[in-house]
C-alpha cells in the first residue's frame, strides 16, 4: 500500500484497518504525532488529510490511500517554522508538550480557512483537543496573534536547540 | 532513612556546602568515574556536580530534575547561571543521568534534614513522595514542587556561587593579585587591565579546595533570576522533535500492550491465548503474575490480539467492594475512632471540649471527594531490553534513579546492571514517580529476549493508576453568640502528605484536627498537591459556611482571622482587589474565594461563575501567588494556570468510582476534561515577598475547588459538599440556604 505523507510517497505494509497514527509513527518513524486515547476523544493524533484536521487514531490507513497527509513534521518549511509554531513559542504555550502537535495541527487548519477567528470559532475548532496542562488561554492568545500578524520572524539559529536561548519572550 | 550527618556529607566531598550529600566525591581531583563521561572533551573540566565549563567558555548545567512541563530545568539553569555570572546565551543544560552520584542531595538536605529555612511541617512532604523509594540514597525525584525551592536554592545557587569563587581564586593566584581586586561578569574575569574568560582558569580552579559557604547574591544583584526566560524545552515541543518515552526506539523492537487484573490485588488464574496467538503479526503472549501482555509487530496488532485473550482472574475478597461501601466504611471508622479515642492528632490546641460545651450553636458539616486518576496525556509506557544480565529502560520518569533501583529489585538484578534513559514526560502530576509500567516492560523483555516497547491503552491507564484517595472529612464548629467560631474540630480519613495539609491559618483558639485510618485496596498515589488537593476543598468550604452562618462576607471573615499572618492577608487582599470582590454581579452569578498555603507558597483564588439552567460556566479565575520570589515570573504564571485547570477539571468532572472492586471509568468519554470551550480566563498576579522561596507546580491546585464551589453557592444557594460538581442538579432558582 502507498500513502503520501508530507509530500512524499511511502510504501507501507499494514492491515488496512490499522489506524493511520500507528503507521506513521511506527513505519515512517514520524513520532511527532501522539497517541492519547485511541477513541478520537483527545486530539493528540491530529493530522491533516487533504487539508482537513482528522483524528488519526481511528482513521484506517486503508481509507487514506491517495490522500495528501500532513503531520506536524510537515507544516513548516525547510528552515522555518509555520507562523502558528512561532506563535506557540512566543506565547510560551507548551508545558509537557505532548498534546501540542495535535493542538497546532488543529490551529493551522482553523487559520487556513478563517483568518480572523472569533472566540467561538476558536472554541469550535479547538475543543476536540485536550491539554492536561491546561494551556487553553495561551493557545487562544497564540491563535489570535497569528490572525493579527503579530508573530515575529523566525530565527532558526535562536531556536533550534535545547541548549540555546530563544531570545526575549513576547509576553513576559 | 539513612543518617546523613553534616560531617558525613563534607567528608563525601561536598562542593559549595550543599551540592552533594550522597557520599560520592565529585569535586575536582576526586572525580567519580561515572561523571567522567560528561566531561566529553579534553578542554572541558568538571568544576562541580552541577556545572561544567568548557574550553570555549560554554557552561553546561547538569539539572537533576526531569521535565514534565513545569519548566524546572530552565528555572534551575537560570539560578546557577545568575550566581556564576555568565550570560544566558552561554548556558545550556543536560538532565542528570540516573546515577547515584546525581541523587538529589539538596532535596535531601532541604527536606529530610529539615533545614531551618524550610518550615518544619514540610519535612514530611518528601517522606510521603518518597515512600516507595526504599533507600534514601536513591532520590532523584521531581515532585513536591521542590525543584526551585530545594534543588535550586540549596544546590544550583550555591554551586554557581562556589564555582565563581573558585575561578576568582584561581585567577588571583595566577595573576598574583588579591581576589578582592577582581570582578567576574559575563563569564569573564577582570582586574581592570586584563580581561580573561573563565575557561582560562578552569584547570587551576579544579585544584582548589571548594568553599563551603560561598557568598550568594542579594536580590538587587540578580541579573537572570526574576526574568521570564523562554523555556529551553519549548522549541522542540512545537515541531514534533521532542522525544517522549513513547517515542523511544531501538533496533529490533517489538510492541506490547497489556491487561492487568481489573481488581487491584488479583492475579491471573488462567489464560486461553489461542485466538490471540492466531492473529497475524503476534510474536508472543506473556503471562505475568497479575497481568497478561500481547507482543506483536505493531501496537495495533497487539491491541487487537489482546481483545482476543480469554483471561480468568483469581477471585479475591475485594471483588465486592464499591464506592458506596468505601464511604460507609469511612463513616463507620471515623465514628468508632472518635468513640474509642483512636484519632491521630494533627493538632490539639486550646480546649475544644469546653468550647463545644459552652457554645451558643454548633455547626456540623461533612464533605467528600472521590478517587481521581492522573490522566497524563501520554499513557504509561516503557521500552525495555533485558539481555545477558543487563537491563536497559527508555521511559519518562519523575524519579529515574528510583526507577533504576526498583526495576533492579523487581527483576532480581544488581542496580549497576540496570540503566534508565529518561525522556520528556507527557504529563507527570505524580503518576510518573511509579515504575510499574517499566517493571512490566522489563519482565516481558526478559521472557521474550527482545527489546519491547510496552504501551498501555488509555483505558488501562485510567483503570490502573495510583489514585488520589477518596476521602470523607467531618467538621464541627462551636459558635459564640455573635456567630464567631471559637472551636474547630475536623476528623478525616486517609492521611498522607504533606502533614500540615489539614491545618488552617485562621485564628480560632480551640482546634482539634486529626486523622483516622481506614484502608482500602485502591492504590494510593501522589496527585498534584497530594493531600492539599482534598483538604483545601474541605477547610476552605467549611470556612465559607461559617462565614455565611455568621452573616459575614466570606473574604472579610477570613481577613479578620488572619491578623497574625500579614503575608496571608496581603495575598488574600490583592486577590479580592484584582477580582473586584465587592462589585455586585448579576442574577445567577457569584464569586467564591479561597486561600491555601502549600509547598512553601501562598495562593489565593477568586472564581467567578454564571449558572444558567443548571449549567456552570466558570468565567474567570483570579490568582495571587506569593512564592517568596519568582525565579521565572512567566513560569510561575504558567504553573498557576496549569494548576488551576488541573484542579478545575477534577472539581467539575473528576470521579473515579469503584464497582465490583474495579474502576468504572475508562477513557476521556467517561473521565471528562475541561476543554477550550469551557476553560476560564485566568488572571495571575505575583507577589515577591522575599520570604523563603516556595514551589509553583502544585500550589495553584488546592484552592480552585473551594473557590469554585463557594462561587456556586454565592450564585445559587446550593452548597456543594461532595465533588465533583457535575453530579449536582443546579437547575434551581432562589434557594436561600441549606443545611446538612
Amino acid at each position: 500500500m502507498e500513502i503520501t505523507v508530507n509530500g512524499k510517497v511511502h510504501t507501507i505494509e499494514a492491515e488496512s484497518d490499522t489506524p493511520l497514527l500507528w503507521v506513521v509513527r511506527e513505519q515512517l518513524g514520524l513520532t511527532g504525532t501522539k497517541f492519547g486515547c485511541g477513541i478520537a476523544q483527545c486530539g493528540a493524533c491530529m493530522m491533516h488529510v487533504n487539508g482537513k484536521p482528522m483524528k488519526t487514531c481511528v482513521l484506517p490507513v486503508g481509507a487514506v490511500a491517495g490522500a495528501e497527509i500532513t503531520t506536524i513534521e510537515g507544516i513548516g518549511g525547510q528552515d522555518e517554522l509555520h507562523p502558528v509554531q512561532q506563535a506557540w513559542i512566543d506565547a510560551q504555550v507548551p508545558q509537557c508538550g505532548y498534546c501540542q502537535s495535535g493542538q497546532i495541527m488543529s490551529a493551522v487548519a482553523l487559520l487556513a480557512t478563517n483568518d480572523d477567528p472569533s472566540d467561538d470559532d476558536i472554541n469550535r475548532a479547538m475543543s476536540g483537543n485536550v491539554c492536561r496542562c491546561g494551556m487553553y488561554g495561551r493557545i487562544r492568545t497564540a491563535i489570535k496573534r497569528v490572525a493579527e500578524n503579530q508573530v515575529a520572524i523566525y530565527d532558526p539559529k535562536a531556536n533550534d536547540t535545547q541548549s540555546s536561548n530563544a531570545g526575549e519572550m513576547k509576553n513576559g | 532513612m539513612g543518617k546523613w550527618t553534616r560531617r558525613g556529607f563534607i567528608t563525601a566531598g561536598v562542593v559549595g556546602g550543599t551540592a552533594l550529600v550522597i557520599g560520592v566525591g565529585i569535586r575536582p581531583g576526586n572525580r567519580n568515574s561515572k561523571l567522567e563521561q560528561y566531561v566529553t572533551s579534553d578542554g572541558e573540566h568538571l568544576v562541580n556536580a552541577w556545572v561544567k565549563i568548557d574550553a570555549q567558555n560554554q557552561v553546561t548545567v547538569i539539572v537533576p530534575h526531569s521535565e514534565m512541563g513545569q519548566g524546572a530545568q530552565t528555572a534551575l539553569t537560570q539560578m546557577l547561571a545568575d550566581e556564576l555570572d555568565v550570560d544566558w546565551e552561554m548556558v545550556s543544560f543536560i538532565e542528570a543521568p540516573a546515577e547515584d552520584a546525581y541523587a538529589n542531595g539538596p532535596v535531601g538536605k532541604g527536606f529530610v534534614l529539615g533545614d531551618t529555612k524550610i518550615p518544619k511541617a514540610l519535612v514530611g512532604t518528601v517522606d510521603g513522595l518518597f515512600q516507595t523509594v526504599a533507600n534514601s540514597m536513591h532520590l532523584q525525584i521531581t515532585g513536591g514542587s521542590a525543584s526551585v525551592r530545594a534543588t535550586g536554592v540549596y544546590g544550583m545557587r550555591v554551586a554557581g556561587a562556589a564555582a565563581k569563587e573558585m575561578l576568582l581564586a584561581a585567577a588571583a593566584k595566577q595573576w598574583g593579585v588579591p581576589v578582592a581586586s577582581l570582578t567576574a561578569k559575563s563569564g569573564m574575569i577582570s582586574d581592570g587591565s586584563r580581561n580573561e574568560p573563565y575557561a582560562t582558569f578552569v584547570v587551576a580552579a579544579g585544584e582548589l579546595q571548594p568553599p563551603y559557604t560561598p557568598k550568594l547574591k542579594t536580590a538587587d544583584e540578580f541579573t537572570i533570576m526574576g526574568k521570564s526566560k523562554p523555556r529551553l524545552d519549548i522549541p522542540s515541543k512545537v515541531d514534533g522533535t521532542a522525544m517522549f518515552g513513547i517515542d523511544a526506539k531501538v533496533d529490533g523492537m517489538v510492541y506490547a500492550t497489556i491487561a492487568a487484573a481489573p481488581v487491584f490485588g488479583a492475579t491471573v488464574k488462567s489464560v486461553d491465548d489461542s485466538k490471540a496467538r492466531a492473529v497475524k503479526g503476534v510474536v508472543d503472549v506473556v503471562k505475568l503474575d497479575d497481568a497478561v501482555a500481547v507482543v506483536a509487530n505493531s501496537y495495533w496488532t497487539a491491541k487487537k490480539a489482546l481483545a482476543e485473550l480469554d483471561i480468568e482472574w483469581q477471585n479475591v475478597s475485594q471483588d465486592v467492594v464499591d464506592s458506596k461501601g468505601i464511604f460507609e466504611q469511612f463513616q463507620n471508622d471515623i465514628e468508632s475512632a472518635v468513640a474509642n479515642g483512636d484519632v491521630k492528632a494533627d493538632i490539639n490546641a486550646g480546649d475544644s471540649d469546653a468550647a463545644f460545651a459552652s457554645a451558643t450553636r454548633v455547626v456540623e458539616r461533612q464533605y467528600k471527594v472521590p478517587y481521581l486518576a492522573h490522566a497524563c496525556m501520554e499513557p504509561m509506557n516503557a521500552l525495555a531490553l533485558v539481555d545477558e544480565g543487563s537491563c536497559e529502560i527508555w521511559t519518562g520518569s519523575q524519579n529515574p534513579l528510583g526507577f533504576k533501583h526498583q526495576i533492579a529489585e523487581a527483576i532480581g538484578f544488581e542496580a549497576d546492571n540496570v540503566k534508565v534513559n529518561n525522556f520528556f514526560m507527557g504529563g507527570g502530576f505524580g503518576r510518573r514517580s511509579r515504575p510499574d509500567a517499566a517493571i512490566q516492560a522489563a519482565k516481558i523483555s526478559m521472557q521474550i529476549g527482545m527489546p519491547v516497547k510496552l504501551i498501555w491503552s488509555r483505558e488501562e491507564d485510567t483503570q490502573h493508576d495510583f489514585y488520589r484517595p477518596a476521602v470523607l472529612s467531618k467538621f464541627r464548629a462551636a459558635l459564640d453568640e455573635a456567630g464567631n467560631p471559637v472551636a474547630w474540630e475536623n476528623h478525616y480519613v486517609d492521611k498522607h502528605e504533606p502533614a500540615e495539609a489539614p491545618l488552617i491559618p485562621y485564628a480560632i483558639n480551640n482546634q482539634s484536627i486529626g486523622s483516622v485510618d481506614s484502608p482500602t485496596h485502591i492504590p494510593f498515589g501522589a496527585w498534584r498537591s497530594v493531600d492539599h488537593s482534598q483538604h483545601g476543598f474541605f477547610t476552605e468550604s467549611f470556612m465559607d459556611e461559617l462565614a455565611i452562618e455568621a452573616g459575614a462576607d466570606p473574604y472579610q471573615f477570613r481577613m479578620d482571622r488572619l491578623k497574625a499572618h500579614p503575608r496571608h492577608q496581603k495575598v488574600l487582599a490583592l486577590a479580592a482587589e484584582k477580582a473586584n470582590w465587592s462589585t455586585p454581579l448579576g442574577k445567577g452569578q457569584g464569586r467564591g474565594i479561597a486561600l491555601q498555603e502549600s509547598f512553601g507558597s501562598l495562593v489565593a483564588e477568586v472564581v467567578e461563575v454564571t449558572v444558567t439552567k443548571g449549567e456552570v460556566s466558570v468565567d474567570k479565575v483570579t490568582v495571587v501567588v506569593d512564592a517568596g520570589f519568582a525565579v521565572s515570573p512567566d513560569g510561575v504564571k504558567a504553573q498557576m494556570e496549569s494548576g488551576v485547570l488541573y484542579g478545575l477539571t477534577a472539581a467539575l468532572h473528576g470521579e473515579v468510582s469503584i464497582e465490583n472492586g474495579r474502576v468504572v471509568q475508562a477513557n476521556f468519554d467517561t473521565y471528562p476534561m475541561v476543554r477550550m470551550d469551557t476553560a476560564p480566563q485566568i488572571d495571575t498576579h505575583i507577589i515577591n515577598s522575599m520570604e523563603s522561596w516556595g514551589g509553583a507546580g502544585e500550589p495553584g491546585t488546592p484552592g480552585i475547588a473551594p473557590a469554585l464551589t463557594n462561587a456556586i453557592y454565592a450564585a445559587t444557594g446550593t452548597r456543594i459538599r461532595d465533588l465533583p460538581v457535575s453530579q449536582y442538579d443546579l437547575d434551581v432558582d432562589f434557594v436561600e440556604s441549606d443545611s446538612v
